[in-house]
Order: C-alpha cells, then structure tokens, then sequence
C-alpha cells in the first residue's frame, strides 16, 4: 500500500556528494552509558534562553524541569538524569557566536531515577490541537533536523493558515551524518506515530514522510510500521539523493513542486516539515511522558575508532561518547559538530551534547584546497545553488558591503548549504563570507532601529523640554498678571497690616 | 514662407507658455519642502545626539547642514562613510572627516558607578535621549539598551561616577 512514489517537483543544482554513511550504519544504535556528569546549555534552541529554577545544590530526578520558560520563543529544558545540581555557570558549547554559554551542571547518582510526574497524555486524541501544541510545547521539543527552532511555535504558527500536507523529513542528505537513518530503521514506528500526534494537532488529513533513495533499509522499515499501524493517511515517498534535498524548502518543492516564495515559509504553500526524529520525539513525550532528554547522535569520521549511532542524554560531553566509540584514532585531527557541510568546527571535546547534535564528526585531515583565487566568472557556483542565486555577484557585493544589493540578490534566502563553496574553482570560501555579509546586514538593521529609536526619544524629549518651558513662561505670566491687577488701596491695606503687626511685636 | 516661421514661431511660444505654466503650477501645489530634505539628511545621522558637531543633536545639525551654515564632515559617530553619503545626498564635495573631534568607533553605552552616584539629576537632565533614571538624592542608572554613548553625561556629574564601557 505505501510503496515509494516517485512523482517529485524539481530541484534546482545541488551535489551528488560521497555519502560516507556506511562508516556508523553497520551496527544498531547503541545506548551511551551515563556520564558522571552533564552539562545541559539554558539556550539549546532558536529563541531566547530558558531561565534556571533549580538551585546549585537541589537534586533533580530524570526528567524534572529545570529550566523553563515565558518567552514567545523559547523551550524548557529538563534533566536528563537524576542526580545534583552542582553549578550553574558558562561552559564552552558549540555555537556560531562566542564559544561558552550558561549550562545547568548536574552530578549524576547513577540511579537514573524518573519523576513520577513522567506519565503520558491518556490518549491525545481527545485534547484540542491548542491544548496538544502547549503540551508539546511543555516537553521541550525542538526540530531535531539541526535548526532546534521549537516545535510548538512552528506549529502554532502554521496552524492560523491554510494547510495540505505535513511533510516528515527524513532524507538526511548531508554526508556522514546516518542518526535519521538509523531511527528509521529501528524506531520506525515511534516515527509513524509521532506524525500521527502532528497530524491531530494540526489537523491535517495528508501526510508525506519522505525519505532518500540511498535508504532501502528505513523504506522498508517504515513500510512495514505503516503496514502494521495501518493508517491511509500516511503515504511513504522517496527522493532522489542529492544534496541539499533536505532542506526544508527544497524538500517542499521536491515533494509538492511548489516553491517556497523567497523570505516566506513552507505554510506558505500550505506544508508544514517536521523532522523525523521530532516526530519520534513527541511520541515519546506525548504517548510515553518522557520529555526530551536523550536523542541520537552519529560519531563517525575517519579519525573515529569505531563509529557508530548512540542514544545520547543530552548533556553529555562530547568526549565521553567519543570515547564510547573507541575513541580518536592517530589521525584525528579535526572535530565537526554536525556535518561536513554546515557543521561547525570546534577546539575542544569538552562542550555538551545537546538537543541540536545530529553529528559528531572527527576527520583525519583538513584536505588543502590551496589557495583562494580571484573569482573568475565561470559560473559554476550558480549552476548548483540550490535557491537558484547568483553567488559570484553576491560575492561582489559582500566583498563592497553593498546591503542594498545583496538584499536585492536575495542574500537573506541563501541556506549555506556549501554548495558553491564546493564547486569554486578559485577556492572562494563563499558560504563563509555570506555567513559573515549576513551577520553584518543583520547589524546593520540593528544598528538602524537603535538610531530610529533614539531619534524618538531625543524629540520627544525636545518637545517635553518645550512644553515644560511654555509652562513656565506662562505661569510666570499670570503671576505678573495678578500682581499688576492688584490696585493701590489693597497695597495700602497691606502696609498697614504689616505696621501693626510690628507695633505688636 | 513667413507663414511657416510665424506659425512655429507661435507653436514654440505656447509650448513655452504652457510648459511655464505647469511648472509654475506644480510649484505652488508641490512646494519644495526643506523639510523633507533635513528630514533625509537626519536618516544618514548615527542619532547619537552627542553634539560633537556643535549643534545640539542630530536634528538641528541635519537643518544647518540643509541651510548650507555647516559642513557635512562634522559628526564623528558616523565616521566617514557618513560624510560620504552626506556627500552624495546633497551633490557636494566629498570632505575628509573633521580631526577635530576624535571618537572611538566602538560602540559603548554609559554605566554609573552606582554605589558612587549621590543622585544629583544633573546627569539625567544632560542625557539628550532619557536614557538615565533616577529622582533626587536616589541612586540613579541607565537604560543600557537606550544609551547612544554620546558621552554627554560625562562632563556634568561631581563624582565621576559614570564611565563608558565598550558594547559586549
């Protein structure tokens, strides 16, 4: 009944990349032991930071929150153990910007003992979609594709617009990186249930769960759990393997041949795309009570021993699962979190695994590209972009400052998947210098609104400053007034007064 | 002949009459606002309203540019760049910034020591956005996120209670 479909939109370039998934996908996922300690970032999402309400010193039980929050944007976060709260202080993590970050330090007891509260919604299908969204928004779930932008506020936007499908992404098409793959596998079924939690709260009557054609093993694993759930709503498809077909719009457009409009959003076009792994999530939470604590992680890499799929507790340290997977090899030389082509390089092994690691990636060697050349017009990066942009002159104008014409080149769509950075002839790190023209632009608005509020405030003062003056002016005005209106035999009177009380004096 | 030149002659002329008579209407109906034009002039302005240009703030250094009474090289805030768009907003020579004034470029917001301050006002009545709080005799402080770091509340505090540290 769900055999893979092929009937897909077009995506424009893209790169037919060596997988290199084989490395980690030849054993079942294993169960990272628990670490002594965890280290769990207040800020492990798109949005603001969840604000700590356990003391240094509290026990905490797994699954407890510990961090939650008010924000518009934001996720709670919960212990993914029991033990003691030791320190709540800054502690490198992997970020784009500025490399430590406050973290909820917690000393492990060993026992792993849950929260008793950790019971599931009986039967979810009796709650209103609003009230499902809150609670999934209560069990910290983040897009686990690698954006963590929470779940709950994706949702609740795209809920106020007309929908069709949901889309379940799981075609991972990044090199190296297998944790989907693997959860296809052999969680297929808390996938499949997992959409259907997202198709009543966004009730929705469509849903498309995409996968890539590189993974017959998780087709037929899915197929079977849809066989076995039996629900006619789900309908398995496959794309193509290229890079970056995961990507949400190109998926969008990959799966229903619309296109995103630029600046705009999958509800757009009436889809929203889920991650397989939050759809596994938010079984997990809404039909089992347990919040997101743990998720899947690939350590792979020519400089890993032995590579490998964990389920990881969130918090631990990337060096403790390095050294579950056998440890660096002699080779090891670099240290990627995420993928090889938008993941982030790091210098230490110290920073935790949270909601948002999808890879831990050790190369052997950075390979020597030489050195950048000047561009040479030969086009090839526009030929793979996948948004259909124009990076060699997106490249002048980032090289110019040039704001307006990089907005008008559409620098704000550009996914940084690393394509063009891929292709350059001349070496460009293109990728690296829209990254920073992005960064700047985003500045430069900031640095706008600020002018434009101090503008306000500096008039508004003036007119203040003005308007107090006026009053002065005319209360000193009518005083003089009265004083004049005072006639001469009133001022006689007055003398007199003040005569006889001296006299009396 | 003469035909022929009167009649152009006469074509050309209430061309002329009422091409001048357009213009002169849409001048009277669209009036050429200076307004405008300081209002355009004080977008390029960073808005720091520190009068290091020798005006008091950012607006009335725009109109004595727009009245041609100051050069466009003056607000060091903006630094060149600023100069430069001045420049070519109003079509006059491109001017090397004023090294009269020298003002760092990083950005940088005002802290008052607090256990210092003895709330005198005099800083909050000097700060030209309200970006400083405080009522008398009680400690006073800044709204970081208001503060354009104009240094202007440096000058009048009796304690030198305030500093200006660099924007994280």
């Amino acid at each position: 009944m769900s055999a893979p479909t092929y009937d897909l939109g077009k995506l424009h370039g893209g790169l037919r990349l060596p997988a290199e998934k084989r490395l980690a996908t030849n054993q079942s996922i294993q169960l990272l032991p628990l670490p002594e300690q965890l280290f769990l970032p207040l800020s492990q999402h798109v949005g603001d930071a969840a604000q700590p309400i356990v003391n240094i010193g509290e026990r905490v039980l797994k699954g407890q929150l510990i961090a939650e929050t008010d924000s518009s944007l934001s996720a709670p976060i919960h212990a993914s153990s029991s033990g003691k709260v030791i320190a709540i202080e800054p502690w490198p993590v992997a970020r784009r910007y500025g490399n430590r970050a406050p973290c909820i330090v917690i000393e492990c007891d060993g026992d792993d003992k849950p929260i008793d509260a950790m019971e599931s919604v009986a039967g979810y299908e009796s709650l209103t979609p609003d009230d499902l969204l809150l609670q999934i928004m209560r069990g910290g779930i983040v897009g686990l594709g690698g954006a963590v932008f929470p779940t709950a506020q994706k949702l609740m936007a795209a809920i106020s617009g007309p929908l069709d499908y949901l889309i379940l992404n799981g075609v991972e098409c990044e090199p190296y990186i297998s944790c989907d793959d693997m959860l296809m596998r052999e969680r297929a079924e808390e996938v499949i249930r997992g959409a259907q939690i997202l198709m009543h709260a966004l009730q929705l009557s469509k849903c498309y769960v995409v996968t890539e054609s590189d993974k017959p093993e998780a087709i037929r694993s899915l197929g079977e759990a849809m066989g076995k759930i039996a629900d006619d709503r789900l309908i398995l498809k496959q794309v193509p393997t290229i890079y970056p077909s995961g990507g949400e719009d190109q998926l969008v457009q990959l799966v229903t041949n619309l296109e995103v409009p630029s600046g705009g959003l999958p509800t757009d076009v009436g889809c929203v795309v889920q991650n397989v792994g939050t759809a596994a999530a938010i079984h997990r939470w809404i039909n089992l009570g347990e919040p997101l604590i743990s998720r899947i992680t690939t350590i792979t890499g020519d400089g890993i021993s032995n590579p490998l799929n964990v389920s990881a507790r969130l918090g631990t340290r990337v060096a403790d699962a390095v050294e579950f997977a056998g440890g660096y090899t002699d080779r090891a030389n670099q240290l990627v979190v995420g993928g090889p082509m938008t993941g982030k390089s790091v210098t230490t092994d110290d920073i935790p695994l949270v909601k948002a690691t999808n890879c831990i990636l050790v190369l052997s060697e950075t390979p020597d590209i030489g050195p950048e050349m000047p561009c040479i017009r030969c086009g090839e990066c526009s030929a793979v972009c996948p948004i259909q942009l124009l990076p060699q002159q997106l490249f002048w104008y980032a090289c110019a400052d040039d704001e307006k014409q990089l907005r008008k080149h559409g620098l704000t769509d550009c996914i940084e998947c690393g394509c063009c950075d891929l292709v350059c002839p001349s070496h460009i790190p293109l990728t690296a210098d829209f990254r920073q023209a992005k960064a700047r632009m985003l500045e430069m608005a900031d640095e706008k609104a600020r002018a434009e509020r101090a503008r306000r405030r500096f008039e508004s003062r003036n007119e203040r400053l003005a308007a107090d003056k006026q009053q002065r002016e005319e209360e000193l005005a009518n005083q003089k007034r009265q004083a004049k209106s005072i006639g001469s035999a009133e001022i006689q009177a007055m003398l007199d007064r003040s005569k006889e009380k001296k006299e009396d004096d | 002949m003469t035909d022929k030149v009167s009649i152009a002659i006469l074509v050309i002329t209430s061309l002329a009459i009422v091409a001048g008579l357009l213009l002169s209407f849409a001048g009277r109906q669209f009036p050429a606002n200076a307004d405008d034009l300081i209002e355009q002039v004080n977008a390029l302005l960073p808005q720091t309203q520190c009068a290091q240009c020798g005006y008091p703030g950012c607006r009335p250094y725009a109109a004595a540019v727009v009245r041609q009474e100051a050069e466009i090289n003056l607000c060091p805030p903006g630094g060149q760049s600023t100069a430069d768009n001045l420049a070519s907003l109003l079509g006059r020579r491109e001017l090397p910034l004023s090294s009269a004034n020298e003002y760092t470029q990083t950005k940088r917001v005002a802290i008052i020591d607090e256990p210092l301050c003895i709330g005198c006002t005099k800083c909050r009545d000097a700060c030209p956005v309200d970006a400083i709080v405080g009522a008398h005799q009680y400690m006073h402080t800044v709204i970081a996120v208001e503060c354009t770091g104009c240094e202007l509340c440096l000058p009048p505090c009796p304690v030198d209670c305030i500093s200006l540290v660099p924007v994280a």
